[in-house]
This record gives structure tokens, sequence and C-alpha cells, in this order.
């Protein structure tokens, strides 16, 4: 009997099914040596003193080597190619005695000429380079360049004023003036030394600008040939598709694990989530909160929580009334419920009772005032101010943007003005889009109350209190020379012991000052396949999570 | 044929400046700069001027705009603030891919869409008609991220069957010396290479095509129900004609004529990039650059990347125009 056309195409759908479902090629395939993570963009150059975006700055992190590294999950300074370093006793010179038999990847020598190379080549980036948008850790730690372009800052303003090799394993930058915050910077692989003979040959420099003054790379430096001294070496870059490293057989630590590193940009969450259930992924970062209860519920996958390393707080105006009272502060401080805002987080938020996160060296851990929510103390205190309650306020929060300090900003106001309502204060708010117009607002005081946040650009206190706290700012309006004095007095504190306890001191006295009311430290959440181990989450992830340390399967 | 032609092309160039006008306003009037964007918490208002400086936001408007065409007239697009690449080099890198999704889900919509439509005309008021409109309708209506979802649920996540990201395993070191995947591993002889982007091709291609696809049945049914009741098929039928020829050379022939008119126009939308698909099966195409560009507040690559879509899209429609000519030999003969 012959087929029928219609039996005959079911068929021939069956098999095309049966063959699609048989020809399964995931990801995973050999898990033992092999890692494709998601992140949530494509990397943009791969010189890392011309980054500041996550995808960059991971995978030049497995790339090259800083003088100074941080212990993996942790804030700690750790030698990485120097072995100890020390200030001189004026503390305008840190003197750093490097690692010997350290070899670039493409086979040239590590020395402190190499230091010098690099970091004078930061000190006199042409033009071009030296926009915020490049080298955006030079001009915030080290703040000049030696021919600076119209608008830039110059040497007069640079906190670094020169290297020096001392023989071949030795080397001194000097300063203008006294400050040990950079020291902590320098771990950042936006300071990695890179091969003297690599930037030469491939041109780092070169490049062409645009009409509109844009600069692109025409070397291949930071597209095809980042030599550093790291576990891991650029075998391919397919853009915006993967980036693929290798393990680089010179590096002078512990050898990777993993022979292929593959970073796979997937910039919709869903997506990344999606594809790390149907294993093309063993890992990605930036996993929304609402995501971690269903990774959870996945016998397959784990969440690793990074350290809490960003701080939230209810901005405040003093140069606004009645704010310049201290009690109004303190009551506005015992009239936020931050367990219930905390809870907002999907268990990657922490009550925050100081401006400084727990991972961060000069956190106090005792001394800090209690402001634990109590609306009666709040009422209390109001009165004693002399003011008749409700005390109005105005509350601005910003629309259209989701950090990890505010994942939903317009709740969070929500949640701290009921709880101030009930603590003595009406509530009305504002709020205007992050960008431009709320953060310009803020910046020019035009808030009264206002909600932000801060991320670290490195691990130092430095960032986080005298950025703040260490000069007069429209935002929050204040001047006290005291505050003002302590921070800088820490900052240059070359000893990084008494360092520690000077921030710590001057946490406390933040707190007692209360310009601002912190309410959650948070921190982020990456989520893997359960063969994945060794993988350590740090607080200024993605850096300083070291994929050398990582394997798949047993 | 050819003055057609050509006039077509000469009015490219008015159709360009007022494209490029209106693209260089609109991106100026959303509120936040580049510099705000780069620049996130740490846009301090000394770093914004510095940038703005930089990039020459703080030139005057016209000045502007006159470094902007002056450049593109010499077949520069600009680089890419966010990522200092050439818009040329993204183009270059991203347009194959928008364009092998683009071709791939019409191909979905034409294959299984005429077919489709002409069978549900020949079974006018049946159960089979009234299903493909009921398809056609859930077709139209669903959104596409929505669907793009499920089925990367269905089959990547829950069978198994097919990757719900990319175009090609991420594993395997394939050559691309065109960027056409599928076009690359016939060229490099690679049966596994060819299989493996076919298969990352069909997830986002019937969602992508799932709107193309009802509307290219609908207008096929409507069109062969127009057809097929035209006195010239009455007399084609009644000269003793088998079914089968006169429905390929008289009814299905002169009902592609409004179904190629859509194809086309269908066609130039997708290749303007399919944002949405684009973004949840994290295909590198050229909809999802631009998408982030907005976000980011990337000047250069809305300018560039716009400009050139809309030279793709006129194109597109000129190709589409001239075979409605080949097919209708009354509009070539007028």
């Amino acid at each position: 009997m012959k087929a029928k056309p219609r039996n005959l195409a079911l068929a021939a759908l069956v098999a095309a099914l049966a063959l699609v479902g048989s020809s399964i090629a995931l990801a995973g395939a050999q898990a033992s040596k092999t890692i494709v993570f998601g992140t949530d963009a494509e990397a943009a150059l791969l010189d890392p003193a011309l980054v500041s975006d996550g995808p960059s700055l991971r995978a030049t992190d497995q790339i090259f080597n800083s003088l100074v590294g941080f212990r993996p999950g942790s804030t700690k300074l750790l030698p990485e190619l120097a072995l100890s370093w020390k200030p001189s006793k004026n503390a305008l010179s840190w003197t750093f005695k490097l690692r010997r038999g350290v070899k670039f990847s493409d086979g040239t020598a590590f020395n402190a000429a190499a230091v010098c190379t690099n970091f004078n080549r930061w000190y006199t980036f042409p033009g071009p380079l030296q926009s915020p948008a490049l080298s955006y850790y030079w001009n915030t730690v080290f703040g000049g360049f030696a021919k600076p372009a119209a608008g830039n800052p110059g040497p007069d303003k640079s906190l670094y004023k020169g290297c020096k090799a001392r023989g071949k394993y030795t080397v001194s930058l000097l300063l203008n003036r006294r400050s040990t915050s950079f020291i902590g910077a320098l771990a950042l692989p936006n300071f990695g030394i890179a091969s003297p003979a690599a930037l030469k040959k491939y041109q780092a420099d070169a490049g062409t600008v645009d009409a509109n003054g844009v600069f692109h790379p025409t070397g291949t430096f930071a597209t095809q040939n980042p030599v550093g001294t790291g576990p891991y070496k650029l075998k391919s870059w397919d853009v915006n598709t993967k980036l693929e490293l290798e393990p680089n057989n010179r590096y002078w630590g512990k050898k990777a694990k993993l022979t292929r590193v593959i970073f796979r940009p997937v910039g919709d969450t869903a997506a990344r989530l999606q594809a790390l259930q149907s294993g093309e992924l063993q890992g990605l970062d930036g996993l929304d909160p609402a995501d971690v209860g269903t990774v959870q519920r996945n016998s397959k996958l784990k969440v690793l929580r990074r350290p809490t390393f960003s701080v939230g707080y209810l901005g405040i105006n003093q140069s606004k009334p009645p704010f310049d009272k201290l009690n109004v502060r303190k009551a506005l401080a015992y009239g936020v419920d931050r367990k219930a805002i905390a809870s907002f987080y999907g268990g990657v938020g922490q009550v925050a009772n100081q401006f400084l996160p727990p991972a961060l060296f000069g956190h106090a851990k005792k001394g800090v005032p209690d402001y634990s929510y109590n609306p009666t103390k709040a009422k209390q205190l109001l009165q004693q101010a002399g003011l008749t309650l409700p005390v109005k306020v105005e509350f601005a929060y910003p629309t259209n943007v989701s950090r990890p300090y505010m994942p939903d900003p317009k709740r969070n106001a929500e949640a701290i003005a009921a709880s101030l309502e009930k603590s003595g204060f009406s509530v009305s708010f504002t709020s205007a889009p992050w960008r431009p117009t709320y953060r310009a607002t803020l910046q020019a005081g035009n808030y009264q109350l206002f909600l932000f946040g801060w991320i670290a650009d490195f691990p130092d206190p430095a960032n986080f209190l005298n950025v703040h706290f260490g000069a007069f700012s429209p935002q929050f309006g204040f001047r006290n020379n005291a505050l003002f004095n302590e921070l800088t007095a820490a900052d240059s504190e070359p000893n990084l012991a008494k360092r520690s306890l000077r921030y710590q001191k001057a946490s406390v006295d933040v707190m007692k000052y209360v310009p601002v009311v912190p309410y959650v430290w948070a921190g982020s959440a990456i989520a893997l396949d359960k063969d994945v181990a060794g993988y350590v989450p740090g607080p200024i992830g993605p850096v300083n999570e070291p994929f050398s340390l990582v394997q798949v399967g047993s | 044929m050819l003055r057609f032609v050509v006039r077509r092309l000469l009015l490219l160039v008015p159709i360009l400046l007022g494209v490029s006008l209106l693209v260089f306003i609109w991106i100026r009037a959303l509120p936040g700069t580049p510099a705000q964007s780069l620049l996130g918490e740490r846009a301090t208002p000394q770093l914004v001027k510095q940038v703005n400086h930089q990039y020459g936001l703080d030139r005057p408007i016209y000045e502007q705009y006159w470094k902007y065409v002056n450049q593109t007239a010499h077949f520069k697009l600009g680089t890419s603030i966010s990522t200092s690449r050439t818009v040329g080099f993204e183009i270059r890198n991203r347009f194959p891919a928008t364009v092998e999704l683009a071709v791939a889900a019409m191909l979905f919509a034409v294959v299984i869409g005429i077919p489709l439509g002409f069978m549900a005309a020949k079974r006018y008021g049946t159960w089979f008609d009234h299903a493909s409109l009921v398809t056609s309708l859930i077709g139209i209506s669903i959104p596409i991220f929505f669907l793009g979802l499920i089925l990367k649920y269905v089959f990547s996540v829950r069978l198994g069957w097919l990757p719900s990201i990319g175009r090609e395993d991420v594993l395997a070191d394939n050559e691309h010396p065109t960027n056409f995947y599928i076009l690359d591993a016939i060229i490099e002889r690679d049966p596994e290479a060819l299989w493996d982007a076919i298969r990352h091709l069909i997830l986002p291609a019937v969602a992508l095509g799932s709107i193309p696809l009802a509307i290219v049945t609908r207008i096929t049914r409507a069109s062969v129900l127009d057809v097929q009741n035209e006195d010239y098929v009455r007399t084609a039928r009644a000269k003793g004609l088998s079914p089968m020829i006169v429905d390929r050379r008289h009814v299905l022939r002169n009902a592609l004529l409004p179904i190629s008119t859509i194809i086309g126009l269908q066609t130039g939308l997708l290749l303007s990039g399919a944002v949405l698909t684009e973004t949840i099966f994290a295909w590198p195409g050229v909809g999802s650059w631009l998408a982030e560009a907005i976000f980011n507040r990337d000047y250069p690559v809305l300018q560039g990347g716009i400009l050139f879509l809309a030279l793709v899209f006129v194109l597109v429609n000129l190709v589409v125009d001239i075979s409605y000519a080949i097919i209708n030999p009354r509009i070539r003969l007028s």
C-alpha cells in the first residue's frame, strides 16, 4: 500500500526531532577543564589602565598582576609582584621590594624598570587617554598627568610625582603629598603591570581620535595582545561571542587548574539564568535578587554571596533646616526601620550600623552608636530640638534605575517613609530620573532628604569616608572641620595598623555626627553549577575572584 | 527599469540627510549624556564636565552636527564611547548575525505560512480554516519575548534539545570568514559546524518569525480567496486543466503579488534588528547593540547605526519594488 503523503510528513517530523534531540552539545561537555562563565556585557578593552567596566576588569584580573594583591574573598592586602613595601620617613615615597624570577607571558623579565615603565606610561598618557571615561582609576587615585590636555588635571594636582628603579628588584614611587589610600587601589587590575616589550611592540597608546573626540586603539595591545604576569593569557577574543583565556605557562605562582576559561556575554538577566539552567553556562554574575530562590531550589545549581561592599543610605542636607540640628538627624536615624528594608534584598542585604561595610578595614566593631529602630525615642529627640510634630520633610528618590544598594528605589523610599511617619515625621516625596536629573540635583544640594548609595572604587576606607565626608559638598551641606581634619589625618597615616584604628574611630565619629543614615550594606550574588569548586566570591567582585583556583567536577 | 532604479538611489541622499538630522536631534533630546552613563555614581560635576569637553558635547549644537555630517560624508561612522570599537567594526561584526536571523525567520514564515494560508483558503469555512485563523491571532498577539522565554524553557531547560543562547557552541573553534555562520560552515565544508549553526537558529527564528508567519498566512489566504474567484481562473478550470495546474499557474502566481510585498516589508523590518529576540537569545545582532547604545547614550553608535539601518531599509524596499515589477509584467511594462 502506498504511504500517504501525510504519514510520510509525520514520519519525517519525528525523525527530525529525534535528530535534534540526540545531538545536544551543551557547553559543559568537557566539564573538568573548562568553564563557561556568563557576564552581563562584553568586555570593552583588555588594557586594564583604560577600563572600568566589570567584564573588562574580570578578564584583565586573570591576565595581569599588580604590585599588591588581595587575599581571595577579602580586602586584606597581600604581596603580589611586590613582596614588601614601606614608606619613607616623610611618607612622600613608598619603596617596594619586588618578587624575583618573574617573567611576563611573552618571556620578558619583570623588574623595577618594568614597574616604572608602566607608572610613567599612565602619568604621561596622551590627551585622549586622559579622559576619565578611559583612565578613570588613574584620574581618581593619582589625579593628574604630566602633560594635561585642556580641562584635565596637571602635575600640580597629581599625587604621583615619579618612579625610581633602585637596582633590579627595588622600586620607589614618589608622591607629591602624603597618602596611604593609594596602596589599596594598587591592588586593582587597573594598575596591573604590563610587559614593556608588549606595550611597545603592540603599540598600546596608538590610536585615532574621531570627530567626536572618541579614542579608538589602533595598536593590538588592548584587543589581541595584553601581556601580563598573571595565571592566564588571552587565547582568543571573538567580540560579542566569547573571550577565551588559556593558562600562562610562565606564571610564577600556583598553576591554574582550568585549561579553558571562557567569558560569554549574555546581557539579559533571564537569558543568562536560563543558559545556566540548560548547562550552556557553568556560572554567571549579576544574579537578580529575585532569582536567588529559583537557583537555590535547583539541585544542580548553587548561589554564592559576595561579602557586602556597597552602602545604601538616607542622605541629609544640613543646609536645609531643621537638619542642621544634631537631635533631628539622630531622630531620623532612630526613625528608619532598617531590618524591614534589608529584607527586600534577596539575602544579599545586611542591616548597616555605619558607613563602612564589615569587609573593609576601618570598620568599627565596637563603640558605634546604636540607632535601632525606636519611634518613641525619635519623637522625643524631635521635641527636645524644639520642633512641633509631625515635622514636615521632603524625601527625594530616583526613578528608572536599579543599583545593588537600592534594587527598587521607590520601594525603599516608601518603606523608609512609612517608618519615619511613625517616628514623628510627615513625609512628602519628590522623584526624578536617575539620569541626568536626580544626581545633578542632588549634587547641587537641592534635596533635603535623598536616597543614595555608594559602591567603592577601591577597597580603602578613604574611598568611602573621605570621598563623602572629607570636605564640604553641597549635597550634605555641612562644614565640620574637626571631621575633615580627622579624615585627612587618617588618610595620610602610613602605618596600616594605626590607619585602621584611625578609621575605626572616624567611622564611629561619623555615626555620632550623623551626616547620613546608612541603612543597608548590599552585596551581589553569583550562581554556579554545583560541580564548580574553588570559586571565592570577593567583596569587590568581579575583581579578585581568581579563576586559577577554580575547578569543575572532580 | 534602469531609470527607476537610478531615481530611487538618488533619493537616498535626501532621505539619509533627513534621517541623520532626526536621529541627531532625538538622541540629544534624551535625558542624560554619555558621561553620566559611563561614570555612574562617580559622575561628579567636575568629571562630567571633563568628559563632555573631551567628546565635544559642550560645543554648540550646529558645530556638533556639522562634525557628524562631515565625518559621515567621508564614510566614517565614528567610534563607540562605551567600547572604543568603531561603529563600522560593530556593523561588520553584527549585521551578518541579524541578516542570518532575519532570513531564517522569514524562511520559517514563508515556508509554513504560504502553504498554510493556501490550504486555509482552499478549505474555506472548515475547521482547518478556523484553526489557521486562531493560530494567526495567537501568533500576532503573543509578545515575542514571552514566546521566546517559553520556547527556551521547554526546548532548552526542560528537554535539553536546543541551545538557548548564541550562534554556535562556544567550545567550538570554527572559522568565520564571512561571519554568516551557515555560509561559513558550507565554505569550510564542516557539517558539524553547519548543524550547530542551524540548531542555534531554530528557536530565535521561530520566535522572531511568529508574527510574520501570522501575517503571511492571513495575506495568502485572503489573496488566494480573491484570485480563485477571478474570471481567468474559472476559464482555466472550464478548459479542463487539472486543479493542480490551475492552482500553481494561475491562482498561486497571481496571489503572490501582495504576499511578496509583505515579505519584502517584513524582511526590511527584521533587518532593522529584532531587539527583543536578540536580547533574550543573546544573539549578537544590530538590534540588541542599538538598544544597549540607547541605554548608554552612546551617540556615535546611535547616529551611525541608525543611519546604516535606514540605508538598509531603503535598499530592501527598492529590491521589493523591483521584484514586484519582475513578478507582475503589467507593472514592468507600465
